[in-house]
C-alpha cells in the first residue's frame, strides 16, 4: 500500500519543481494549515481500494487530479469565450479581458465560419458576426489578433468541421509574425463525431470527416508540439439534452474512436495521445457533476493504458476544460443564473478541472455584454481567491456519496460504452440514428418532469414572481455583414491569383489521394485563400451530409 | 375537410445554419403528442424550402426555431415568401434565442407568437388549439 508520504516526496515534490506553491495564504480564516492532500490515512479508516480506484493526484488512475499539485500550484486556466462581430470588434474584447486577469483566448466564431461559408456568401445572410467572430480569410485573423502575443497567451478555438483550415490561418498569422511554432500553445475543439451526435455543425460525411481530424493528430505533434489538436467534447452532447452519464460516455467514446482512427493509421499512441484535450458541460446537479469528472479521469486512464497499451503516463491523462451550463439557465428571472452559474463553477473546481469558462447570466437572452462577461469571470475569482476551496486537492473525495456516485457513473458509462463498441463504433451509431433517437428521448422526457413540476427550476415553474428587470443586451452592429464582404473584396483583389491557385490544387490533390492535408491547408492560409474556398474544395471531393429529420 | 375532427398540422423548422435542434424536437413531439400533425424539415432549411413545404404540405401554422442570432432576417423572409405565394394565412410562430425587445418588430412582421426559453409546451398546444380554429372559422373550414 502505497503512503501519502511517499506521494509527497516523490509526486507531490516533482510537481513543486516544476510549478511551485503559489504565495498566497494556503490557510483557512481560522488560521488552519491544511495540508495539500487528506487520505483514508488522516481520519484513521481503511479503504483497501483506495490505490485502485482513488490513487493520488498525477498518479494513475488519475481520479484526484491530473497534476501532482493542482490548485495549489496553479489555478485553472480562466478562459472565457468571446467572439462577436468583426475581428477588429473582438480583438478589443480579447484586449479587455487580458487586462481584466484573464489567462487565456477562447474564440468564438460565427455561424457562417463554423459551417465554412465566406461572410460574403448567399447562406451568410443576416448571420455574419451573429453568435461569433466572422473569419474568412486570414486578413480576418490578421486584425483577431492584432498586438496579442502569440507565444504568450493560449488559444483555444471553438471550431470543427472547418477546424484544419482555421488553425491553418493562426499558425500563418504567427509564422508571418515570426513567432516560433514550437512555442504556441492552444486548443482545436476539432471534435466532429459530436457534431454528428448533437451540434450539428457538419459539412462532409463522418468518414472523411474523421480523417481530417486524424490529420491534425499526424501533423500537430511533430509541428506544433504544445498545441491540443483536439478537445473531445461532451459540452454539447449535454446541451442537446443528454444526461451527466450520457455524455460521460459518449464523450469517451468519441474520444476511443479517434484513438483507433489515429492507430489504424499507424500512429504512435504514446505521440498523439497526450496531446489530446477534453471538455465537459457543468450542470446544476452538484455531486453528480463532481463525481463525472473524477469518473471520465479514471475511465480514460485505465482503458488507454489498459485496452490501447499507452505506455506514457501523459497519454493516459484526461486533462479538461470545462464550462458552466448554458442550458441550464432561464430566460426568466436572469439574474438568479449568477447563481446557478457560481454553484456549477464550484463543481467544475471540485471535480478538479484544468480550465473553465463561466456562461454570463443573460445567456438565455442573447450575447454576453462586456459587463455580464465579466460578472462571470469574477465568480471564478471569488472561487479562486476567496472560498479556500484550493487549499487541499480533490477535498470531496472519501465522501462516502462521492465515491458511490463516482463509481456508479463509472458502472453506467462503461455499459453505454461496450453497447456502441457492439454496435461497430461511435460512427456506425451515428449512421444508425442511435443518438438522435437517445437524445429525443432523454430531452423530450426532461422536458415532461419539469412540465409535470417533478423537476424544479426557479423562476420558471416555481417562484415565478418577477421583479420587472431591465437586461441590456449586447447587439451585433448589422454592418459587420458591409464590412466583411468589402474586407473579402479586398482580399481577392490584392492576393496573387497564381499562388491561390496552386495552393488549393494542392489541397485537392491531398484530399483525393488522401495523403496529409495539413500543409496544404498552411500554404491556402499564406496565399489568402478564402475559408469559403478551402472548404469547398472539399466539398467537391468528398460530398456532403445530410442527416436524418427524425423526431 | 369538415366538422370537429380535423386536426392541426403544424411544420416546425430550423432554418439557416443553426444546428440547435433540441428545443424545435422536444416541440414537435409535444405537438405529436397533443394530437397535431406535425412536419419536422430538418436542418439547415432555406425560407424558400420551408414556405415550399408549407405550402405543400398544407399546414395551419409554421414554427422556425432559431438560436443564432439571425432571427429578425429569417421571419422577415419566410412572411414575405407566404405573402408573395397567397399563403400569408398560415400562422407564424417560433421561438429560440430572442431578446424582449425584438418581440414586439417580430408582432408588427406578423408574427403570432414567439416562445422563449422556458415555455412550457402546453402554451404552445393550447396557442395552436385556439389560434388556428379561428383561422380554419374566417377561411370557413371550421
Amino acid at each position: 500500500m502505497r503512503k501519502k508520504h511517499d506521494w509527497l516526496r516523490e509526486t507531490y515534490q516533482k510537481s513543486l519543481e516544476k510549478m511551485p506553491e503559489r504565495p498566497v495564504a494556503h490557510r483557512t480564516l481560522s488560521d488552519i494549515a491544511p495540508e495539500p492532500l487528506y487520505t483514508p490515512e488522516d481520519i484513521g479508516v481503511l479503504d483497501p481500494e483506495y490505490e485502485e480506484k482513488r490513487g493520488y493526484p498525477g498518479e494513475y488512475p488519475y481520479t484526484r487530479g491530473v497534476y501532482g499539485s493542482m490548485y495549489r500550484s496553479k489555478l485553472w486556466t480562466m478562459r472565457m469565450f468571446a467572439g462577436f462581430g468583426t475581428a477588429e470588434q473582438t480583438n478589443e474584447r480579447f484586449k479587455k479581458l487580458l487586462k481584466a486577469g484573464q489567462t487565456g483566448l477562447s474564440v468564438a466564431f460565427d455561424l457562417p465560419t463554423l459551417m465554412g461559408y465566406d461572410s460574403d456568401h448567399p447562406l451568410s445572410k443576416g448571420e455574419v458576426g451573429k453568435c461569433g467572430v466572422a473569419v474568412s480569410s486570414l486578413a480576418d485573423m490578421e486584425i483577431l489578433f492584432d498586438g496579442i502575443n502569440l507565444e504568450e497567451v493560449t488559444t483555444s478555438m471553438t471550431i470543427n468541421s472547418p477546424a484544419n483550415a482555421i488553425w491553418a490561418m493562426y499558425l500563418a498569422v504567427a509564422k508571418k509574425r515570426g513567432y516560433d511554432w514550437k512555442k504556441l500553445g492552444g486548443t482545436i475543439q476539432n471534435d466532429i463525431l459530436k457534431e454528428f451526435i448533437a451540434q450539428k455543425e457538419f459539412i462532409f460525411p463522418p468518414e472523411p470527416s474523421v480523417k481530417l481530424v486524424i490529420d491534425t493528430f499526424e501533423w500537430g505533434p511533430k509541428n506544433v508540439p504544445k498545441w491540443n489538436f483536439i478537445s473531445v467534447s461532451g459540452y454539447h452532447i449535454r446541451e442537446a439534452g443528454s444526461t451527466a452519464v450520457q455524455e460521460l460516455a459518449w464523450t469517451l467514446a468519441d474520444g476511443f474512436e479517434y484513438v483507433e482512427a489515429a492507430l489504424k493509421r499507424g500512429l504512435d499512441i504514446d505521440e498523439f495521445a497526450p496531446r489530446i484535450s477534453f471538455f465537459f458541460d457543468v450542470h446544476n446537479d452538484f455531486f453528480e457533476e463532481i463525481a463525472k469528472f473524477r469518473a471520465a479521469r479514471r475511465i480514460w486512464a485505465k482503458e488507454m493504458r489498459n485496452r490501447y497499451g499507452a505506455k506514457n503516463p501523459a497519454s493516459w491523462m484526461l486533462r479538461t476544460h470545462a464550462q458552466t451550463a448554458g442550458v441550464s439557465l432561464t430566460a426568466q428571472q436572469p439574474l438568479n443564473n449568477i447563481a446557478r452559474v457560481a454553484i456549477q463553477a464550484l463543481a467544475a473546481v471540485l471535480g478538479g478541472t484544468n480550465s473553465l469558462h463561466t456562461d454570463a447570466y443573460d445567456e438565455a437572452l442573447a450575447l454576453p455584454t462586456e459587463e455580464s462577461a465579466t460578472i462571470a469571470l469574477r465568480t471564478q475569482q471569488i472561487i479562486a481567491y476567496e472560498t479556500g476551496v484550493t487549499h487541499t486537492i480533490d477535498p470531496l473525495a472519501g465522501s462516502y456519496y462521492v465515491e458511490w456516485l463516482t463509481d456508479e457513473m463509472e458502472r453506467q458509462a462503461m455499459a453505454i460504452i461496450e453497447e456502441i463498441r457492439r454496435m461497430g463504433g461511435v460512427v456506425r451509431a451515428i449512421e444508425e440514428g442511435y443518438f438522435l433517437r437517445e437524445l429525443a428521448e432523454a430531452s423530450y422526457r426532461y422536458q415532461q418532469e419539469v412540465e409535470r413540476k417533478e423537476r424544479i427550476i426557479v423562476g420558471v415553474n416555481a417562484f415565478t414572481d418577477e421583479i420587472p428587470l431591465k437586461v441590456p443586451i449586447q447587439l451585433v452592429d448589422p454592418e459587420v455583414e458591409r464590412v466583411q464582404a468589402e474586407r473579402l473584396a479586398r482580399v481577392r483583389r490584392e492576393r496573387d491569383p497564381k499562388r491561390v491557385e496552386e495552393a488549393l490544387a494542392g489541397l485537392r490533390r491531398a484530399a483525393v489521394e488522401g495523403q496529409n492535408t495539413m500543409p496544404h491547408f498552411v500554404e491556402c492560409a499564406l496565399a489568402y485563400c478564402t475559408l469559403g474556398e478551402m472548404m469547398d474544395v472539399l466539398r467537391e471531393v468528398y460530398g456532403t451530409y445530410q442527416e436524418p429529420a427524425y423526431v | 375537410m369538415q366538422g370537429v375532427d380535423r386536426r392541426i398540422r403544424v411544420l416546425i423548422a430550423k432554418p439557416g445554419l443553426d444546428g440547435h435542434d433540441r428545443g424545435a424536437k422536444v416541440v414537435a413531439r409535444a405537438l405529436r403528442d397533443a394530437g397535431m400533425e406535425v412536419i419536422y424539415t430538418g436542418l439547415r432549411q432555406t425560407p424558400e424550402m420551408i414556405v415550399s413545404a408549407a405550402i405543400q404540405e398544407d399546414v395551419d401554422a409554421i414554427g422556425l426555431s432559431i438560436l443564432s442570432g439571425a432571427h429578425m432576417h429569417y421571419f422577415r423572409e419566410v412572411k414575405r415568401l407566404l405573402e408573395e405565394q397567397g399563403a400569408s394565412d398560415i400562422l407564424l410562430f417560433g421561438g429560440g434565442i430572442i431578446p424582449d425587445e425584438d418581440v414586439p418588430k417580430l408582432k408588427e412582421l406578423g408574427v403570432a407568437a414567439v416562445f422563449g426559453p422556458g415555455t412550457s409546451t402546453q402554451d404552445i398546444v393550447d396557442f395552436l388549439r385556439q389560434a388556428v380554429p379561428e383561422r380554419w372559422r374566417a377561411q370557413g373550414l371550421g
